[in-house]
C-alpha cells in the first residue's frame, strides 16, 4: 500500500522504497485514478506546457487586467532582468518576472493552471520554468517534480486548506511556495527529508499571511505576492539543500497554518473588507472599478 | 481529491470561483439545450457575483459556457462578440436572490423551437459548482457526472421501478449520487441520479413510457 496521510508518512515511504517523492506520488495516483503512470505523466506535461505558455503570454507588453488596475508587471520585470539581472541576478529576477507574468496572464483573462489556486498560479511556474530554461534541467525531471509539489499540496489541502477564503493567503501563496520549494529540492537531487524541510521553511515564512484583495479582485496584492512567493521558495530550497533543517516538522507547520487560519478574522479571508482592501486607496480603487 | 485538483484546473483567469465555476454553470444550460438553438438568455447574478462580475469576467464566462465553451477556452474573453455574431440575445441583471449561496447565477433561456427553461446554480469554490434549481424544481448536482433527471408522481414504488429498470436492463450502470425533491406529498417529484457511466439513449425512452413518470432528461457531464 502506498497511501499516505502526512508529510512524515510520505517521506518514510520514499526512503523505504529508495525513490523520489514524485515516484511514490505518481504510483499512488495511477492506482487511485485507474490510469497508467504514462497517462498521468502526459497530463502533467500538458500542465507544464500550459504554464510555459501563460508566462510567455503574460510577459508581452500591454497585458492589462480586466479591471484596468494592474498590468505589465511581468513585462517590466523581464525587461529589467534581461539587462544585467538586477540585484538578484538573472535566474532569480527571471523567476520573479515569470511569476508576475503568469499572474498578469490570469488577471487579463488568459489561460493558466491553478497551482494550487488561480491567485497563487505564478509561483510554481516561476520556479520551474526558471529551473528548465536558466539551469537547463531536463523536462522529464521538471514534470516529475510537479508530482512532488502536488503530493505535498494534497496533504496541505487535507490537513489545512488551500483556499484564501478559509485560511488566508498563507493557504494559497504559502502552500504554493512550499510545494515549489519541495519540487526545487527534488530537482537539485536533494533527499525526501530535504524536500519536507524546504516545504516547512517556506510555509513558516508565510505563516499568518492574510487574504485582503483590493476590490475582491485577484490583483492587488496577489500579483506581487506571487513574486515574493518565488523568492521564498528558492531561499527555502537552498536552505534545505545546504543542510539546514526545519526546526518544526512540516506536518506541525501545516497544523499551525490551519490553526492560524481559523483564528484569522473573516475580514482578512478573501472578503475584501479588511487589510489592504479597507485602506483609503484600496477603497478608491474599488470605486474606480465597481462604482459607489 | 487527486493531484489534478491541486495542479489544475487549466482555466481562463482570474478566479476559479468567479470565472471557471461561472462558465461551468453556463455549460449546464448548454447541455440541457442540447441540439436546439438558443435565441435569448437572461442571466441574473446574485451576491458576490452581482457585485464583482465586471472585474472577474463572470458575465463573459457564463455566456461562454452557455454557448458551449469550456472553462479553459480562450473564447471566454470575446464571449459577447461571439454571442452577437450568433444572434444570441443576452442580458445581465445584478439582483440578489434571497437565501442563495453568495456566488449564484440564475439563467433563463429561450430556444428557436420555443423551448424555455431556468437553471440556477452556485459556484462553490475551486471551479466546482452545485446546480440548485431547474425549472422551479429543487435539485442538487455537480455536473461532474452524467446526471439523469426523472420527473414523476410522488407515489410508492416509482424509485424502485426506475432503479430496477436500470439494473435489470442496463446492469453496468452504477449510481454515484441520488437526490429526490417534491413540491407536495403525492404531487410532482424529481429524482436526480448521478451516474458513473453514460447510459444509452434507450434508457430515457424506456423511462418516459413508465407509469407515473412524466419526463426524463439526461445531462451529460460538463
Amino acid at each position: 500500500m502506498l497511501t499516505y496521510n502526512s508529510v512524515k508518512e510520505l517521506v518514510d515511504l520514499a526512503v523505504q522504497n529508495k525513490c523520489r517523492i514524485s515516484d511514490i506520488c505518481i504510483k499512488d495516483q495511477a492506482k487511485k485514478m485507474g490510469k497508467s503512470e504514462d497517462e498521468l505523466f502526459e497530463q502533467m506535461e500538458k500542465c507544464f506546457d500550459t504554464m510555459c505558455e501563460s508566462a510567455e503570454w503574460g510577459e508581452q507588453e500591454g497585458r492589462r487586467s480586466t479591471s484596468g488596475l494592474t498590468g505589465d508587471e511581468g513585462y517590466l520585470m523581464k525587461k529589467y532582468a534581461e539587462k544585467d539581472g538586477g540585484l538578484m541576478g538573472k535566474p532569480m529576477s527571471r523567476a520573479v518576472s515569470r511569476a508576475l507574468a503568469v499572474s498578469n496572464c490570469n488577471a487579463a483573462m488568459g489561460k493558466i493552471v491553478a497551482t494550487p489556486t488561480a491567485g497563487s498560479c505564478g509561483i510554481l511556474p516561476g520556479c520551474l520554468i526558471t529551473a528548465y530554461k536558466e539551469r537547463q534541467m531536463p523536462k522529464k525531471d521538471i514534470v516529475m517534480s510537479i508530482f512532488t509539489a502536488a503530493a505535498f499540496g494534497m496533504i496541505i489541502a487535507q490537513k489545512a486548506s488551500i483556499a484564501g477564503a478559509q485560511g488566508g493567503c498563507q493557504a494559497e501563496c504559502g502552500s504554493a511556495s512550499g510545494m515549489a520549494a519541495a519540487a526545487l529540492v527534488e530537482l537539485m537531487g536533494g533527499t525526501p527529508q530535504m524536500c519536507a524541510d524546504a516545504l516547512a521553511i517556506a510555509i513558516v515564512n508565510q505563516e499568518g499571511l492574510v487574504c485582503d484583495p483590493v476590490a475582491g479582485l485577484v490583483e492587488i496584492p496577489c500579483i506581487k505576492r506571487n513574486a515574493s512567493g518565488v523568492v521564498i521558495a528558492f531561499s527555502s530550497a537552498d536552505m534545505a539543500l545546504a543542510g539546514i533543517e526545519a526546526k518544526i516538522p512540516a506536518d506541525e507547520c501545516i497544523d499551525a497554518m490551519r490553526e492560524v487560519g481559523d483564528a484569522m478574522s473573516r475580514d482578512l479571508k478573501e472578503t475584501a473588507t479588511g487589510g489592504l482592501a479597507a485602506t483609503p486607496t484600496g477603497k478608491k480603487y474599488r470605486t474606480q472599478v465597481f462604482g459607489e | 481529491m487527486n493531484i489534478f485538483n491541486i495542479i489544475g484546473p487549466i482555466m481562463i483567469g482570474p478566479s476559479s470561483s468567479h470565472t471557471a465555476g461561472a462558465c461551468r454553470i453556463g455549460a449546464v444550460v448548454n447541455k440541457i439545450v442540447d441540439n436546439d438553438t438558443l435565441t435569448e438568455v437572461k442571466i441574473q447574478l446574485s451576491g458576490s457575483f452581482a457585485r464583482t462580475y465586471k472585474g472577474h469576467g463572470t458575465d463573459r464566462a457564463i455566456l461562454a459556457g452557455i454557448m458551449g465553451y469550456k472553462s479553459w477556452s480562450e473564447e471566454i474573453r470575446n464571449a459577447m462578440d461571439i454571442a452577437n455574431e450568433r444572434g444570441l440575445k443576452y442580458e445581465f441583471i445584478a439582483e440578489d436572490i434571497p437565501g442563495a449561496h453568495p456566488n449564484t447565477a440564475r439563467i433563463s433561456f429561450t430556444c428557436a423551437s420555443g423551448k424555455t427553461g431556468v437553471v440556477e446554480g452556485a459556484s462553490i469554490g475551486g471551479g466546482n459548482i452545485r446546480i440548485d434549481n431547474i425549472d422551479g424544481m429543487e435539485v442538487s448536482f455537480s455536473g461532474e457526472n452524467n446526471t439523469l433527471f426523472v420527473l414523476h408522481q410522488d407515489k410508492p414504488g416509482v424509485i424502485a421501478n426506475v432503479t430496477n429498470l436500470m439494473y435489470w436492463r442496463y446492469g453496468d450502470l452504477n449510481i454515484s449520487g441520488f437526490h429526490l425533491s417534491r413540491k407536495e406529498p403525492g404531487g410532482d417529484a424529481l429524482m436526480t441520479l448521478e451516474l458513473d457511466d453514460l447510459p444509452p439513449e434507450q434508457l430515457i425512452t424506456d423511462l418516459k413510457k413508465m407509469d407515473n413518470i412524466d419526463n426524463a432528461l439526461l445531462i451529460h457531464a460538463i
